[in-house]
């Protein structure tokens, strides 16, 4: 059951990116070039995006989190980290960039895969390279050092 | 370049959607809906025993387009500008930053905001403007 409400809980998901625009990288790169503020071909519609659904999340998810608990969890598992670390502008930098060449993050890239495109298909296969080797290499020893913790998925 | 067309009614209900699934996926896992992590953690090292949920929501995702081709009997415009070897250098870039720092456009940009996470504030800027700056570079310095 659970298996089923999260795919579910995805299926909507994707049809909002859908509908929203983002799974057009085409959209996404017209929203990203400033310089086409001028030249009037700058596509403000993913502002309205993010907009939307940060006003959903911002009413709705105080109301969830004053429940015991989740329906199909023992706890809630909420970010707590507050630290400024190098990793969280070092990171969206380089995510920033691949976003800007392409015109693709995560979540579309995953729902342009239902779009049956072969670009989409080499984009998630690099994409997923890209977070394994992530992942890697905040596992090694050295790095683990001077960060805590290891992992920054674990955040 | 292609131009695309101004859609606000449609980005505000579609961003309210996204919205929807991630207090959706809150309430019945207890966790953020960040993209990014969700779609790593089905590599290992494997912390947990929640791979089989994120399987469900990452085919969810990919079952939405056909979704929609199945009941309009069409997709919406989709362009892909980017050769094989631009796809590759941003695909590896974005799947790496996006782990590296923690989370991507959902995970800091639409949950995190919410929270009124200054760590996700941080991330959220610095993604924008380094996605306005490789554009800027590509389509205005040739």
């Amino acid at each position: 059951m659970a298996i089923l409400v999260q795919f579910a809980i995805g299926l909507i998901f994707g049809l909002g990116l859908i509908l929203s625009g983002m799974s057009n990288p085409a959209k996404v790169l017209n929203f990203l070039d400033i310089g086409g503020i001028a030249a009037g071909t700058w596509d403000a519609s993913l502002a309205l995006v993010m907009a939307g659904a940060v006003a959903v999340t911002f009413v709705r998810f105080s109301r969830v989190l004053k429940l015991a608990r989740p329906f199909f969890a023992d706890r809630f598992y909420l970010p707590t980290r507050r630290d400024i670390d190098p990793r969280i502008i070092a990171g969206p930098a380089i995510f920033g960039v691949g976003w800007g060449l392409v015109g693709f993050c995560p979540g579309p890239a995953l729902t342009a895969l239902g779009f049956g495109s072969l670009s989409a298909v080499i984009f998630v296969i690099a994409m997923c390279a890209g977070m394994v080797l992530a992942r890697f290499i905040a596992h090694l020893p050295s790095s683990t050092r001077f960060v805590t913790p290891a992992d920054p998925l674990e955040t | 370049m292609v131009t695309t067309s101004f859609t606000p009614i449609a980005s505000l209900v579609g961003g309210a959607m996204i919205g929807l699934a991630a207090v959706l996926l809150m309430w019945a896992t207890g966790r953020i809906a960040g993209v990014s992590g969700i779609a790593a953690r089905l590599f290992p090292p494997f912390e947990d025993r929640e791979f089989a949920g994120r399987l469900a929501f990452v085919a969810g995702l990919a079952a939405a387009p056909v979704l929609v081709r199945l009941v309009t009997g069409g997709l919406p415009e989709q362009t892909i500008a980017a050769g094989p070897a631009v796809l590759i250098v941003g695909g590896l870039l974005t799947g790496f930053g996006s782990v590296w720092g923690s989370g991507c456009t959902s995970g800091h940009g639409v949950c995190g905001l919410s929270r009124l996470s200054v760590r996700s504030l941080v991330a959220t800027m610095t993604f924008m403007a380094a996605g306005m700056a490789t554009v800027f570079v590509m389509r205005h310095w040739s």
